[in-house]
């Protein structure tokens, strides 16, 4: 499939925008402005993006634990994201979610989410009111090669399929399930060997490549709207940073060559080369984004940074909603006894 | 107009009357679409509404509570079926840490309008995992709203009131109490969530019961009252919000109080009930606030050994009996 220059470039921006957000973040985490758990999504960053861009704003996405590339990724904005990691009443949450939980509806965005596994089957939920509805949108849902161990996963593909959702499922198998290799927690290799027991098709893409990524959502995303139900992508990727917080050689679970070698195939660098060759652009075009989006992150410090904290008396406000519902204008007999 | 209909078919109509009132609500669930549920809940539902808003699930309680709570967020009011209380725990991921949680956690962003309904309640002989009342559990979530009606008028009112709610709802058939009959207005109608009910008017000791229980502590109200002790019977109806208020005024009129459930003493809602009269009406009370409750095991098997766990009449009059025999203030 061939894009065109304003697809290809969209994908670039939406790479480096989350590449920035995530490495702020994790100096910020190391300056200890962030209060919490922080995971970050760099090296994963074509995964998102290839996806994202084959989605409309009203499609909807739900996330991971490893959340904020997928909200950068679907539209979401650096100010309030950044306000919601430093805990701020701005932020896209009010700060009362953090990283773990970020979201924004407005971009279809229903949330990182701090249980694994848990978003698939609000995926399928988002998918059937769309399929209910009838109105030409799917829902993604990203999850990683771990969860998909977990009994909610399976629920999901399984419900998903038997009832012919407009659902996508895009697994991020960088594998590793937090600090264990995937080989120890499952006998097989690839995650799309499961499609099959659901009855939908399975594909494997290179994770670090977001024009496999991008072509293999586009499909997907058609069959769906056909009626032809849910499919699973599976992305080979990798996280160049630890599981949590921003440590990225050593430890004991991963050797530094093979984190350098994944590096090797950073997902931005290796686009931009093939772009600079393909003649499609220039480096010095590349440059001016990186330019402009690191101009965007400071600016979105500086506002998170000035930023009110949550009043304490904030701690009720949201648990329920009071708003009766909207359409309801027939007479209550309010209070009638038996 | 009113007249008499069971409690499961004043649940069906209340389902029935706001589906035709509001094309955003479906169901979905176990065995409700062409059975129309193991409790006949749903029955009919499908044939008049169709498989597109009443939808056979695969036999999956966390993806049933994740397709409401994922409908819910994208603009539709579910109402999703967890056949057995029970099974609640298979899905509690799903109802605790998701939906629960998501307008909180997404600063009020979020809403989710969906009522979750089970089966509820022992005396049938069906063991250990598909008896139990585990009120209390749900009710400790911030987040969840907790209803268990105790008659077929306060079914449909609750249960209409349940499906406009914007919040998740869970919504409890106590198992015994399905065939029973009692007077339902024909036309729709609400019951405000977080309102008691005062079943029975008394004078000299309250007691605080609902679904199932609520019933037999009316029996014994009544044969109480031939030997001059007057009960007032209290149903909260909604377990959460809990009308303090309500129970609170009783006992500042009868200074006495007995709560009666049929889930386990330790940590159950009677430990709150008296926890909350202790807090705003210490000075009001007479004797220790009474509990009538199943003791600390497993629902048992055996008819023998399940009718000795529950609470029965005869718990229930001594407990009565026992804070009116503490003398008066």
């Amino acid at each position: 499939m061939d894009f065109s220059t304003d697809v290809l470039m969209d994908m670039h921006r939406r790479m480096v925008r989350i590449r920035l957000f995530e490495e702020a973040a994790g100096k910020l985490a190391e300056a200890a402005k962030l209060p919490g758990f922080l995971h970050l999504y760099v090296g994963q960053e074509a995964v998102a993006s290839g996806v994202c861009a084959a989605l409309d704003d009203e499609d909807q996405i739900t996330s991971t634990h490893r959340g904020h590339g997928h909200l950068v990724a679907k539209g979401g904005e650096f100010k309030p994201m950044m306000a919601e990691l430093m805990a701020k009443s701005t932020g896209y949450n009010k700060g009362k979610g953090g990283s773990m939980h970020i979201s924004n509806l407005d971009v279809g965005m229903l949330g990182a989410n701090g249980i694994v596994g848990a978003g698939a089957p609000i995926a399928v939920g988002a998918g059937f009111a769309n399929k209910y509805r009838d109105n030409g949108h799917v829902s993604a849902s990203f999850f990683g090669d771990g969860s998909t161990n977990i009994g909610a996963f399976h629920e999901a593909a399984n419900m998903a399929c038997a009832l012919q959702l407009p659902v996508l499922f895009i697994c991020e198998n960088n594998e590793y399930g937090e600090f264990t290799p995937r080989d120890k927690t499952m006998a097989i290799t690839d995650i799309v060997d499961r499609a099959a027991g659901y009855g939908m098709p399975g594909v494997i893409v290179d994770g670090m490549d977001v024009v496999a990524i991008h072509e293999a959502a586009l499909e997907a995303k058609e069959r769906a709207l056909r009626g032809d139900g849910p499919s699973l992508i599976e992305a080979k990727t990798y996280r160049f940073y630890n599981h949590h917080g921003v440590q990225n050689l050593g430890l004991k679970y991963r050797t530094d060559d093979e984190v350098e070698l994944w590096k090797q195939r950073d997902p931005i660098f290796t686009f931009e080369d093939r772009l600079i060759e393909a003649g499609t652009t220039s480096r010095d075009e590349f440059d001016a984004v990186w330019e402009e989006l690191r101009a965007d992150i400071a600016e979105a410090i500086e506002f998170a940074e000035d930023s009110p904290m949550p009043d304490p008396d904030q701690i009720l406000v949201d648990v329920y909603t009071d708003t009766p519902a909207s359409d309801d204008n027939r007479e209550q007999m309010t209070g009638a006894a038996s | 107009m009113t007249r008499k209909i069971g409690y499961v078919q004043a649940f069906n109509e209340a389902v029935r009357q706001e589906m035709q009132a509001n094309e955003d609500i479906f169901c979905a669930g176990e065995d409700i679409g062409g059975f129309g549920g193991v409790f006949q809940s749903y029955a009919g539902l499908q044939k008049e509404f169709g498989e597109r808003r009443v939808v056979d699930t695969p036999i999956s309680e966390q993806a049933i509570i994740g397709l409401g709570v994922g409908a819910a967020v994208s603009g539709l009011r579910p109402i999703v079926d967890i056949m057995f209380m029970d099974f609640i725990a298979v899905a509690f991921d799903q109802i605790i840490n998701q939906a629960a949680k998501v307008k909180y956690m997404f600063g009020g962003s979020a809403e989710v309008p969906m009522t979750i309904t089970t089966g509820g309640g022992g005396g049938l002989s069906a063991a250990a995992q598909h008896s139990q009342s585990l009120e209390a559990l749900i009710c400790h979530i911030p987040g969840l709203k907790v209803v268990y009606p105790s008659n077929p008028y306060d079914m449909k009112g609750l249960m209409t009131s349940c499906i406009r709610e914007n919040n998740p709802t869970i919504m409890i058939k106590h198992k015994r109490l399905l065939g029973m009959q009692g007077e339902v207005p024909e036309e729709p109608y609400s019951i405000p969530l977080g309102k008691a009910n005062v079943l029975r008017e008394g004078s000299d000791v309250t007691v605080v019961s609902w679904a199932k229980m609520a019933n037999d502590c009316v029996d014994v109200a009544e044969k109480l009252e031939s030997e001059g002790i007057s009960v007032e019977v209290i149903d909260p109806r909604t377990m959460q919000p809990l009308d303090t208020d309500t129970i609170v005024e009783s006992v500042k009129k009868t200074n006495r109080v007995v709560v009666v459930h049929e889930a386990v003493r330790f940590a159950g809602l009677g430990a709150e009930v008296a926890a909350q009269i202790q807090e705003e009406a210490f000075d009001h009370l007479d004797a220790p606030v009474g509990r009538v409750a199943a003791p600390f095991s497993p629902v048992p098997f055996s008819p023998v050994l399940e009718s000795n766990y529950l609470p029965s009449p005869d718990k229930i009059t001594d407990a009565i009996r026992s804070v009116l025999a503490r003398p008066g203030a």
